[in-house]
């Protein structure tokens, strides 16, 4: 039995059963691979996709459920929206592992609160697990996006060239 | 992101390698070959002019060729600039890619064999790197000199353009470059005066991955998709020892998409079309396990066993003795002083990288191919050639990156990898077989941090300094069926208690430990050993500062002093003054120090902390860290950032518990991590040095824990004698 997905705009028949998550129909069969596959249960964020503009957890979501709602996937942004730029600016990812879905869960947080408090980005985020322990950055990197300073801007102290061991 | 190999191990492990390379080189005698030749025999080499870290393609743009693999900790970014530092390289259109699996030329120069642990990837290419990039740069200054028929001296190199100030003359790379690659590389290229780098350690030093990696197009092993691939998942017993009995696949077949059903060394594999069939085929399996010689251990049970043993109650298992690691004056002696004791106890943490651990392997007749994040290519390639039966260099290995590893991903046993590889020899015909592993198996499959306990008895002096020092130490080997097995102390189990500038303060000191032996796969953890010794060693000085009256800084201040420990005391000094250690603390918080050294980098902190609902909450944390010459200082903030908050995710929720053999928790609901709104703000200090690069990818994580710890003994008195902080 063949349904009809919306993803990114554009209507795409599936041949996957219909009780298969959504997670495995954009992977295997559509090829969209930056969804990701980290624990199957709803519990990490990693194959977080907006449905109908709602952030949804990919993983448990069958397609049967689906039917008529317009999915959009990190795939869609472009690469360049505001949040992936803050992203780039940032040096957020380490592995990366799990930023397709941090990303699409702040694209979410961002189309309803477009000046996002700290208490806000909490909600919104922690249902996304960064193992790499970015939190830090991509708080910093919504702040960014969202055109708002961050809070408490972090110095690295900045060494402009190897000296001598410091005197103690 | 682990130690893999001491020096001192290396030994051990390139005899043993040099045995295994000639029995799979069919016992012929090869004088005079190196282990990096035995264990490449058979693999196809190939390089450019400038060697194989350094491509320049015809548009003059550099690709630096990564040795090490990059699963978050910014090596990339750093591997890159000190090749481009050298060659005075464009850094806005520097590459890097990753290099094939070929140990004769990508060895880690600490270890012998292809790998990334130890956080070494830096420090280990440091010299080679420049090397490389200062040869090259040569070349093109004398395919300059030769074309303008100037002196090689008065020619200069500047973001990848070669000038003759005096005739006025100047080349791109791309201009020179097919004269360049006719230039014989220099024997001895002459390296920078580092005072005079441009790039290295400077804020332009940033990440080449993060577009991809925020674009979605940054290629994992999950996201391989190779034309006829098969998606392969394995029923394994729930019990480590324990084999398949018998089994029955007929429901299995009936899932559409299931392609084959096999048995296999570690259990059931079922290969099917697509992973949501796979799943649903191992779902549908009857599998019965014969459990003869399955390990039913139970990890409180283990506990209660340290315990006894380590105050020297109870039988030892058979083959088990105390072994001394540190041993200084007269134990038997008795000492004048006031006696301070306490035990320390730490769970089996588990790895839990976000991308559970998977594989792609492709076996045929007289080739394998595997695509996938490899922490160790040579040990990779040792175990599959021994399952396909092919020389080493013949297995190609496609290095991708891995979504985190934190150790996990350098195994002895290549345990998922070989699972992946018995699978696809039996698909045969080179055809693509990835090998998913649900987060359930991930978290089963062990290959833990030990479980380990520590017991200290520590007498001062009238001032409250430690005059003697007993230590015992209790927790599993991380070398069990490991090519380089170590006769006495695995250096693994005590390293940071063993060298302790504390201990080095102490005059005597009797210190040993205990490795019983159990059948539970553990592995190295983020930072190994110092997961337990930082947290012991930080934690029983603040109880000692506290029970003389004096100051946790102050106190560290006059050991560190005393033990000649220069650089822990540099970055004391330099936490303090950042957190404002003389000030009082942000009202409302209370605050805790703690300094370690780990693989040659030392990491001090300042963590403030609140008791929420009798919960730790732990704001802001100030990093001081010493870690020789800085050549990214932003990818060194990130790594101090995610160390403390990967260490704190443990040392607040992390246990992994085994009830009669089988591990408890299965996925993140039940071994729980830390989330976003728990996530602190941390501040980092570089410490100015001219010494050579140590590493950072590990040494931020053990040091959160005990500054943790010590603030909620300045909060309320009470020491921390077990962890996880947060009890279920």
């Amino acid at each position: 039995m063949a349904m009809t997905l919306d993803v990114n705009g554009k209507p795409l028949a599936v041949k996957a059963a219909p009780d298969t998550p959504l997670l495995w129909v954009l992977r295997d069969e559509l090829g969209l691979i930056g969804s990701k596959f980290g624990c199957g249960v709803a519990q990490c964020g990693a194959c977080t996709v907006l449905a109908d503009g709602q952030p949804i957890r990919s993983c448990v979501m069958p397609i049967e459920g689906l039917a008529g709602m317009k999915i959009t996937t990190i795939e869609s942004l472009g690469g360049n929206s505001p949040l992936q730029q803050a992203w780039v600016k940032h040096d957020v990812p380490q592995c990366g592992y799990c930023q397709s879905g941090q990303i699409m869960s702040a694209t979410a947080l961002l189309a309803a609160k477009p000046n996002p408090t700290d208490a806000d980005i909490d909600a919104a985020m922690d249902g996304n697990i960064c193992r790499c322990g970015t939190y830090q950055r991509i708080r910093a990197a919504i702040k960014d996006a969202a055109g708002m300073a961050a809070a408490a801007p972090v110095p690295v102290t900045p060494v402009a060239a190897p000296a001598a061991p410091a005197k103690i | 992101m682990n130690r893999i190999l001491s020096p001192r191990e290396t030994q051990g492990a390139t005899r043993r390698d040099l045995v295994v390379g000639a029995t799979l080189v069919g016992g012929a005698l090869l004088v005079g070959c190196s282990p990096g030749d035995l264990l490449s025999v058979g693999a196809k080499e190939d390089f450019g002019a400038f060697g194989p870290f350094i491509k320049i393609g015809a548009d003059g743009a550099v690709t630096v060729i990564s040795k090490h693999i990059e699963f978050g900790q910014g090596n990339h970014a750093g591997l890159a600039a000190i090749v481009a530092e050298e060659l005075d390289a464009d850094w806005t259109k520097v590459k890097v890619e990753q290099a094939p699996a070929i140990a004769k030329v990508y060895a880690n120069t600490g270890m012998g064999v292809q790998g990334t642990g130890g956080s070494s990837a830096i420090s280990n290419s440091w010299t080679q790197l420049r090397q490389a990039g200062a040869g090259a740069k040569a070349m093109f200054i004398e395919a300059a000199a030769n074309k303008w028929n100037a002196p090689v001296g008065e020619i200069t190199v500047k973001d990848s353009v070669v000038s003759h100030a005096k005739s006025g003359k100047s080349a791109t790379f791309a201009q020179l470059l097919p004269e360049a690659g006719k230039i014989a590389p220099p024997k001895a290229p002459v390296l920078k005066d580092p005072k005079t780098f441009t790039l290295i350690g400077t804020d332009r030093v940033r990440r080449k991955d993060s577009q991809a990696k925020s674009d979605g197009t940054a290629r994992f092993t999950q996201d391989v998709q190779l034309p006829d691939m098969l998606v392969a998942m394995v029923a394994h017993a729930p019990r480590y020892g324990a084999k398949v009995g018998s089994f029955d696949a007929a429901e299995a077949r009936k899932v559409p998409g299931v392609v084959e059903v096999y048995q296999i060394p570690t259990g059931v594999a079922v290969v099917a079309q697509n992973t949501w069939a796979a799943r649903k085929g191992r779902e549908a399996l009857k599998v019965t396990w014969d459990e003869t010689g399955a390990e039913k251990a139970s990890s409180e049970t283990m506990a209660a066993n340290y315990r006894q043993w380590a105050a020297g109650k109870g039988t030892l298992p058979e083959k088990t003795e105390w072994q001394a690691f540190e041993t200084k004056g007269d134990a038997a002696k008795k000492v004048q002083g006031t006696i301070f004791e306490t035990t320390y106890d730490f769970p089996f943490l588990a790895h839990a990288a976000l991308e559970p651990m998977n594989c792609v392997a492709q076996v045929g007749a007289g080739k394998a191919k595997l695509t996938f994040g490899s922490q160790i290519p040579t040990v990779d390639q040792l175990n599959t050639a021994k399952i396909v039966g092919m020389l080493p260099g013949a297995v190609e290995i496609e290095t991708l990156f891995a979504g985190g590893s934190f150790g996990r991903r350098a195994n002895f046993q290549s345990d998922y990898v070989a699972e992946c590889v018995e699978i696809a020899k039996k698909v045969g015909k080179m055809r693509p077989v990835k090998l998913v592993w649900t987060r359930e198996d991930d978290t089963a499959a062990g290959y833990f941090r030990p479980l380990t306990h520590h017991a200290v008895k520590i007498t001062v002096d009238k001032e409250g300094y430690p005059v003697a020092w007993r230590h015992r130490v209790v927790t599993q080997t991380l070398m069990k069926g490991s090519p380089m097995p170590t006769k006495g102390v695995d250096e693994t189990t005590v390293e940071g208690t063993k060298g302790s500038p504390y201990l080095k303060a102490t005059p005597v000191v009797d210190a040993q430990v205990l490795m019983p032996d159990v059948n539970i796969p553990v592995l190295w953890w983020r930072s190994v050993g110092a997961t337990h010794t930082a947290f012991v060693m930080e934690h029983t000085i603040d109880q000692l500062a506290r029970k003389a009256g004096k100051d946790p800084v102050a106190y560290r201040r006059t050991l560190y002093e005393k033990a000649g420990a220069t650089r822990h005391l540099a970055v004391l000094n330099l936490v303090a003054e950042k957190a404002g250690w003389d000030k009082p603390a942000t009202a409302g918080w209370s605050r805790g120090v703690a300094v370690h050294e780990s693989f040659g980098t030392v990491v001090a902190q300042v963590a403030e902390v609140q008791l929420v609902d009798g919960q730790p909450k732990v704001g802001r944390v100030v990093t001081a860290v010493d870690c020789g010459t800085a050549i990214s200082p932003d990818q060194i903030a990130a790594q101090m950032e995610g160390g403390i908050c990967y260490g704190l995710s443990a040392a607040l929720y992390g246990k992994i518990t085994l009830k009669d053999g089988v591990v408890e928790q299965t996925n993140f609901d039940t071994y729980r991590v830390l989330r976003n709104s728990e996530a602190p703000t941390v501040e980092t200090h570089i410490l100015p040095s001219g010494n050579a690069p140590s590493g950072t990818g590990e040494p931020g994580t053990p040091v959160i824990a005990p500054a943790v710890a010590n603030a909620l003994l300045a909060l309320n008195g009470q020491a921390t004698t077990s962890l996880p902080f947060v009890k279920a």
